[in-house]
């Protein structure tokens, strides 16, 4: 744990392809999880902000990124924050019917990537950092759980070059 | 320290109890009480403490055990805790894990959770034998010891409250009982690949404890514990 990190946030983006409609009787078992899932993000220590629909609970109905992906934007305080909510909580147990919801993706469909405290993502923002993720692989800018970088070593002034070498280990 | 030489620390008698009972209880030990439960003196059992600390088995802290500070308080007491890192020996020399990380990395790629799920389910009704379901939380106590998962007894309601809840463990009241675990046996994969190999878990105890007797397995994830809890059946039909 680095001391000088409360400066920077940690921003994710993850993507779903649905298999069905969101109102399909066979997706009912992922809504119905969707509230009370949220509720836990939201009372998360470490947890910052979300993205949501306006005048709705959550961001289902926005289709920035196709019209049968839904998008999940948040930002965290630290990694520890974001991994204990995402695979230590309620949540694993959506994560552990996906397969039922949602379609494989063959490229990546989760990225991190550190902010400015104080500062929240825009949804494009957060699309051409998946993109980036998906066309140069893992880097400073763009990175996964599986392929972490910290706060320190995202600096920009810690950072010579964009790592052209990183490892294209993508298991998230 | 080697492995070897760290697992060998555990050959004497008096450090194996030490050892074990720190380990059991899931929670800072402080020199008396490891002691106390090992029947040595005080002294010896620092001595052996500090012993499997070194050896990297242990992990020593420091705490106030009174709860006071500032002047009087006394000086902080040393508190044991088993340490994170894994220690094995295999003879002659064998790498399952990472044969392990290998198969899930192809089985998270490809997509293949139904079926990894599928065999862990049926493994999990072979290890069962023809024994009927699961009698209670008792017998799946004993199950889930014995393959390493160190259960323990918590209330269903001590949501971020586990200790509370053990303390109580065994006047709680049977519909509040529910059988949580300390260790996951499948710790290193399953952080690499927590959904993948959670699932894959969760069947095995599934087919183990068969899925319509008296009681359930069901994922209730938490930091630092296996993500599966066990319960009664009867607390989830209403």
């Amino acid at each position: 744990m680095t001391a000088s990190a409360p400066a920077a946030h940690l921003a994710q983006l993850n993507v779903a392809t649905l298999r069905h409609p969101l109102d399909d009787p066979r997706t009912t078992p992922f809504t119905e999880m969707l509230a009370p899932v949220n509720a836990a993000a939201d009372g998360t220590p470490g947890f910052v902000w979300r993205l949501v629909e306006e005048g709705t609970g959550d961001a289902t109905g926005l289709r920035p990124a196709g019209e049968d992906v839904i998008v999940n934007l948040s930002v965290w305080e630290s990694r520890e924050a974001l991994w204990d909510f995402t695979y230590r909580s309620g949540h694993l147990e959506v994560l552990r019917r996906r397969r039922e919801w949602f379609h494989r993706h063959v490229e990546a469909h989760l990225v991190l990537w550190w902010i400015p405290a104080g500062q929240l993502p825009t949804v494009g923002e957060a699309l051409e950092r998946l993109a980036h993720l998906r066309a140069h692989g893992p880097s400073p800018r763009a990175f996964t759980f599986a392929s972490f970088c910290t706060a320190a070593e995202a600096a920009p002034s810690s950072r010579p070059e964009p790592a052209a070498g990183a490892a294209a280990v993508q298991t998230g | 320290m080697k492995d070897i030489d760290s697992i060998a620390v555990l050959q004497d008698p008096v450090r194996r109890r030490l050892y074990e009972y720190v380990v059991a209880q899931g929670r800072e030990v402080g020199r008396n009480e490891a002691a106390e439960a090992a029947g040595v003196a005080r002294t010896l059992a620092a001595h052996h403490l500090d012993k499997l600390t070194e050896a990297g088995l242990l992990e020593c802290g420091s705490r106030r055990l009174t709860g006071r500070s500032g002047p009087g308080a006394g000086r902080p007491a040393k508190v044991y805790t088993r340490a994170r890192a894994e220690r094995s020996v295999s003879l002659p020399a064998r790498d399952y894990r990472t044969a392990a990380e290998l198969l899930a990395e192809a089985a998270e790629q490809a997509g293949l959770d139904a079926g990894l799920c599928a065999a862990a389910r049926r493994r999990g009704e072979a290890l069962r034998g023809s024994a009927e379901p699961c009698g209670g939380l008792e017998e799946a106590m004993e199950v889930l010891a014995a393959r390493g998962y160190e259960p323990y007894v918590a209330g269903a309601e001590a949501t971020g409250d586990v200790q509370a809840a053990e303390g109580a463990g065994v006047t709680a009241t049977a519909a509040a009982r529910v059988v949580r675990m300390r260790n996951c046996p499948f710790h290193a994969v399953a952080e690499r690949f927590p959904p993948l190999v959670c699932g894959m878990n969760l069947a095995l105890l599934e087919g183990l404890f068969g899925t319509d007797g008296p009681v359930r397995a069901r994922m209730d994830a938490r930091p630092g514990e296996c993500c599966v809890v066990v319960e009664s059946s009867k607390n989830n039909i209403d």
